[in-house]
């Protein structure tokens, strides 16, 4: 291990049960159990938890148009009604993608913003940069979050601590005791299943962690089966599809942008729109098993149009997928390009997202 | 039977005069879930060390190497459809190739299965 390397509260139960593990993002993160394909499977049939607390939580209270949080990100948060949460960007001057993030408005003044791991120091100097007043605090430290991901995750948690969870819609949350202390349970995740991040102080999260486990619908999953199953549903990982140099035009997650506001970057975005971008986001399915991987090449016709910025290979589809960016033009659905890496070579077809259309996410 | 392994982690031993190829236990738990494997055709010369096929798991994508010279007389079709039968049996179901030796020799140069587990150890 590396010395600078951090570690979750759980890590002494990972290494107890011959976890791998591996860095990711300036962590020591389980990256697979008893086998990547395995957990994948268990998450899309029964339920898999996940250890995440490496990812960042902070806590801004104030006025958000007052205060400047409402100014932050590409999307409004005061419009975000108390109990629900809001997926976006914060972006840079050039309209590149500093993180891609979720507010929860956990009250009228109290907003808890959940970011990626590695980026979550940058993110809290930019957030903190950009606001005038309120109280903005980093909470990471002490906070640990669990995700319960897969169709029986409504089942077991409604078992563990009641029917109040049945209730959730997408992207809603409730605050409620787990475990004798304070948590917020929220459906959202990062797999396509119906699931839930639970957030708890990380003094608690050992038992959590182990009151799921011995529910025999649950298994422990690493950050193997949870790249396959975001991978699937065609969700970004920042680091990989998104960076400070893409911009949300680009990745073709307009979707996420709300131009009737104001936000840093979106001068850019708006010139790019009007001049004409430079790469587009693109999905793709392989003709075979073969795994496109980030960094290898795309071609039409012999010619260079762009890399895969993150592939492999899909149990639920049993063939390759990726995504990557392209010349624009070369991104139209039902395209062949040619996917290559020194001598490996697959051909592939664009196609659109998600990959995986079975999932019980909104059921 | 006798196993030979060489320092890349394939395995090969002799079946009716033929060398049978595949990738040890160990190779198979590193790579992880095998996900496809890329076989030769029958009929192919390989010399000793030549890549001869490349297996992609959830991980990587790896070649494989020869411990043998010769001709491919069969390949594993059967991972076609399942390659995680070398996860599951890398040294039986997981075999890769049948190889027609034209050096049987070459088999003294690699490690037996005592010599192989103790380089596991020291790597």
């Amino acid at each position: 291990m590396k010395p600078d390397l951090r570690r979750t509260p759980l890590y002494s139960r990972h290494c107890g049960v011959g976890a791998i593990l591996s860095a990711f993002g300036g962590w020591e993160m389980p990256i697979q159990y008893e086998g990547i394909i395995a957990e994948h499977a268990w998450c899309r049939k029964s339920s898999a938890l996940f250890d995440i607390c490496h990812m960042g939580e902070f806590i801004f209270e104030g006025d958000p148009e007052d205060d400047g949080m409402e100014g932050i990100f590409t999307f409004s948060v005061k419009s975000i009604p108390v109990g629900r949460a809001r997926y976006g960007f914060l972006l840079n001057d050039n309209g590149g993608v500093i993180d891609d993030l979720i507010v929860f408005r956990i009250d009228v003044r109290k907003f808890m913003i959940v970011v990626n791991a590695a980026t979550a120091n940058n993110d809290f100097k930019v957030i903190s940069s950009r606001l005038n007043g309120g109280v903005f605090n980093d909470i990471s430290g002490e906070t640990a979050k669990l995700d319960l991901q897969g169709p029986l995750s409504r089942d077991v948690l409604a078992d563990c601590f009641g029917d109040r969870i049945s209730a959730i819609p997408y992207f809603r949350f409730v605050k409620m005791k787990i475990c004798g202390v304070d948590a917020i349970v929220s459906r959202t995740g990062y797999t396509g299943e119906l699931g839930y991040e639970i957030f708890l102080p990380s003094s608690t999260v050992g038992t959590l962690w182990e009151m799921l486990l011995a529910d025999e619908r649950v298994r422990a999953a690493g950050l193997g089966a949870r790249d396959l199953l975001r991978l699937e549903m065609g969700y970004p990982l920042y680091g990989s599809d998104l960076d400070e140099e893409t911009t949300p035009v680009e990745a073709a997650l307009e979707n996420f942008v709300d131009y009737l506001k104001e936000f840093p970057g979106k001068k850019a975005l708006l010139e790019q729109k009007k001049r004409g971008i430079a790469k587009k986001r693109v999905a793709f399915v392989v003709d075979g098993r073969r795994s496109p991987r980030h960094d290898y090449l795309i071609s039409v016709d012999g010619g260079v149009v762009g890399r895969v910025t993150s592939g492999g290979f899909s149990p639920m589809l049993g063939e390759g997928v990726g995504m990557g960016y392209v010349t624009p033009g070369v991104d139209t659905v039902g395209a062949k390009i040619t996917i290559s890496h020194e001598n490996i070579k697959m051909e592939a077809k664009t196609c659109e997202l998600p990959f995986y259309r079975s999932g019980s996410l909104r059921t | 039977m006798s196993f030979y392994f060489t320092k890349d982690h394939e395995w090969a031993r002799v079946e009716e005069g033929r060398a049978v190829i595949g990738i040890s236990r160990h190779a198979a738990d590193e790579l992880g879930d095998i996900t496809f494997v890329d076989l030769p055709k029958e009929g192919k010369e390989v010399r000793q060390s030549d890549a001869i096929a490349s297996i992609e798991s959830v991980k990587a994508a790896s070649d494989i190497y020869s411990p043998v010279s010769g001709k491919v007389i069969r390949v594993n079709e059967a991972l076609e459809k399942m390659p995680e039968l070398i996860n599951e049996n890398p040294e039986e179901a997981g075999w890769l190739v049948r190889i027609e030796m034209t050096d049987p020799d070459e088999l003294q140069k690699l490690m037996t299965q005592a010599e192989y587990a103790e380089y596991l150890k020291k790597s």
